[in-house]
């Protein structure tokens, strides 16, 4: 993984012209990846060689699974993974597949349910015999299917930005966890807004609570203060309350959790009341340009939110991503933090197996560590050792018309720490 | 949490904390209304009242986007517009439900609750199909946006007000429509005893048709008004139908004034609590407070008196 450039070579037959097209321009938009000549690398490495556990691969397809919610209240979030994911994997069958063979998707739909998704897991792993599988996306939902993975043994990347407090041989995060999305963030406007008081308002499960103890330990240990810190069941649609409450105790930063439609509600109540963000500070770790659709630009703008991708990210790999995920999901998408992270499973993965030059799960486990990725939108992305990224934070300000301004980035990747001692 | 405050501070957080609990109150009764006619009234368990509501918000969505596309001179006015059509559609679209579904069902009263959960489930996919999976944003006229300062220190969401306005309206009508017209008397007397208002020549199948109609149109013109105030998704119905089955259960099914009162009463709870509490603690207590006081006067707060 060193060359920037790379050679698509031409396009294979067969694909109807329209879609075509599409890939062509995702081609174009391909981020660096070296490539030996189609189907060399299949007759060099034998299928017996490179799948020693019954994997569903022959000598010219591999088959991977995408488990996300399709249906029901979550599709809301995940359509934007499936999509990435898919494009992503559009783009490695145009440069020629992995390892010489094409990628074959089978897609299941989680539905939203918990227990679904781990029935769907167990049949992805063990009657189709998938090589990976790119999916979930809440906690919950990882959590159900995680036994299925490691008893199977099979391979999971996980996209969205999540809690910690987790580590399995069989899951690959390229999310952020917890430490990552949010000291960074609180350094920041704590340096640039001369923050000393916060205000912590999430949702009432494990993820905003998880991350607000995170963000009070960091907070007192720097002296500061946290006058306030509430919860609100998901799917609460009544904030007036807690918005007199934010009133009275006039804190420098809001420092906000909510998610799903409650996070709308939230915003809307807020502006209603004339807190003005553009005066008040808040700091989100749960809006990103999708939520930003249904919330409204104008009802949020002025807002901070913590990620560590935004759409408006200016580098050549993010203008070409951007690019290609309109031409093949249409001109009105948007990309959110969790819908980049996606995108960058199929081809860590892909690396993966090529550094490997095996499909078999335990090998791709021990050689996942050190894996890079040149050509993420977000930037050159490396895999750690406990599975997941080295990724910079970054700090954005919200527009009226749903995009973010960069205002901030860390100047190195962040380590992960999936358990951060001192904070639990 | 009051050190440190002045008197005159103190005044302006209760106040503007009174407001948000008739807020609160202002949304509870007019998303109660539409069930409290169908479920009080004629006894239909209706689990996809949430939906109907979602319909009236994707009118209000549609007619914001085609009025700021094709007439944009009327933006400002637009909402009103958007709530006449969303009374019309989902009030059209309950009629059709009560044709093709409900009217089979009254003579078994849990089945409906199967029947409209599965018709709930039905709605949202194909909201999700039309309109996509993904919340929409629905775009509000500047005058509903933002705040009066009613003194220096209190500042009144104008949304808000909008909806209590919008409330005491719609509750005015339907008092009329059910108290005092000549229709309303034939509802309640198909209510009491449908097989003598039958005998007395009033048409009982009509009668449910335009009740079940006006409940779902009710609870469409409620949708509208929550986008002001909430999220428009596909699933978002879902958001709002327990609290709706609390009031008018709490309120003691049959009566439009329990429903009221107890619309007040858990707002004012809850709103108090949260302010004093925590959000989820007040929602505990506020639930916990309900089904104590279910268990002491399981007809709820208020009931009517028939002769069974």
């Amino acid at each position: 993984m060193s060359s920037d450039k790379f050679d698509a070579g031409k396009p294979v037959g067969g694909l109807p012209s329209p879609l075509r097209r599409k890939l062509l321009l995702g081609m174009a938009a391909l981020p660096a990846v070296g490539l030996l000549p189609r189907g060399a690398l299949a007759q060099a490495l034998p299928t017996d060689a490179v799948n020693t556990t019954k994997l569903a691969v022959t000598d010219s397809t591999v088959k991977v699974g995408i488990l996300h919610s399709t249906t029901g209240t979550m599709a809301i979030s995940e359509t934007g993974s499936v999509q990435a994911e898919k494009l992503a994997i559009a783009q490695i069958n145009e440069m020629g597949g992995v390892l010489g063979r094409k990628i074959e998707v089978i897609q299941e739909d989680g539905a939203s349910d918990w227990p679904t998704f781990a029935e769907k897991a167990r049949k992805l792993l063990v009657e189709d015999k998938v090589a990976a599988v790119f999916g979930c996306w809440t906690s919950a939902s990882r959590k159900a299917v995680l036994p299925v993975f490691e008893q199977y043994n099979g391979m999971l990347y996980y996209p969205t930005f999540y809690e910690g407090l987790e580590q399995s041989k069989n899951v690959i995060y390229t999310g952020q966890e917890a430490t990552q999305q949010i000291l960074a963030g609180l350094d920041w406007v704590t340096k640039e807004k001369g923050a000393k008081s916060f205000f912590l308002i999430g949702s009432d499960y494990i993820w905003p609570r998880t991350s607000n103890k995170i963000a009070r330990k960091h907070i007192e240990m720097k002296g500061q203060k946290v006058v306030g810190e509430e919860y609100f069941p998901l799917g609460h649609t009544q904030f007036n309350s807690v918005i007199n409450k934010i009133k009275l105790t006039k804190p420098d930063v809001i420092y906000a959790s909510v998610v799903g439609g409650s996070n709308v509600a939230f915003y809307k109540q807020m502006k209603a009341a004339g807190i003005d963000l553009n005066k008040q500070v808040l700091m989100t770790i749960s809006v990103t340009e999708d939520e930003m659709l249904g919330i409204g630009g104008e009802n949020i703008a002025g807002a901070y939110a913590c990620m560590k991708y935004f759409q408006s990210l200016q580098n050549p790999n993010n203008e070409k991503f951007v690019a290609a995920f309109k031409a093949m999901w249409g001109a009105n998408s948007v990309i959110g933090d969790v819908t980049q992270a996606g995108y960058l499973g199929p081809w860590l993965w892909k690396l993966t197996v090529e550094k490997a030059k095996s499909f078999d799960i335990d090998k791709i486990a021990v050689a996942s560590e050190g894996i890079e990725f040149s050509g993420a939108p977000e930037g050159y992305v490396r895999v750690h050792g406990n599975h997941h990224l080295w990724s910079k934070t970054r700090v954005g300000r919200a527009r009226p018309d749903g995009q973010f301004d960069v205002v901030y980035e860390t100047a190195d990747l962040i380590e992960p720490n999936p358990f951060p001692k001192g904070y639990q | 949490m009051f050190e440190g405050y002045s008197l005159a501070e103190l005044g302006s957080i209760f106040a503007m904390q009174g407001f948000a609990g008739l807020i609160l109150f202002s949304v509870f009764v007019l998303m109660a209304l539409g069930l409290a006619i169908i479920f009080g009234q004629m006894g239909v368990i209706n689990m996809a009242h949430g939906e109907f509501m979602i319909l009236g918000a994707y009118v209000t969505y549609l007619c914001s986007n085609f009025i700021s596309s094709t007439a944009p001179a009327l933006f400002p006015a637009y909402f009103f517009i958007a709530m006449i059509l969303a009374f019309v559609a989902s009030g059209a679209l309950g009629m059709l439900v009560e044709w093709g579904m409900i009217r089979f069902l009254y003579r078994r009263p849990l089945d409906t609750l199967l029947a409209t959960w599965g018709l709930s489930l039905i709605l949202q996919q194909v909201f999700r199909s039309v309109f996509g999976a993904r919340e929409v944003g629905v775009v509000l006229p500047d005058w509903l946006m933002g705040s009066v300062a009613v003194t220096d220190t209190i500042e009144v969401p104008i949304n808000g007000l909008f909806v209590m306005a919008l409330t005491m309206g719609i509750t005015a009508v339907i008092y009329a429509v059910m108290f005092r017209s000549r229709w309303g008397q034939g509802v309640r007397a198909v209510m009491q005893n449908r097989t003598m208002a039958g005998a007395v020549g009033i048409n009982t199948e009509k009668v449910d048709r335009y009740t079940f109609g006006l409940g779902c149109g009710i609870a469409g013109v409620a949708g509208s008004a929550f986008t002001m105030v909430g999220s428009t998704g596909p699933t978002s119905g879902q958001l709002y139908i327990v609290d709706t089955f609390l009031v008018v259960v709490f309120g003691g099914a049959q009566s439009l004034v329990g429903t009221i009162a107890s619309a007040f009463t858990i707002s004012q709870a809850q709103s108090t609590m949260e302010f004093f509490l925590s959000g989820s603690t007040a929602k505990v207590l506020t639930l916990l407070t309900v089904v104590v006081i279910l268990m002491l006067r399981p007809q709820g707060l208020f009931v009517l008196k028939v002769r069974r």
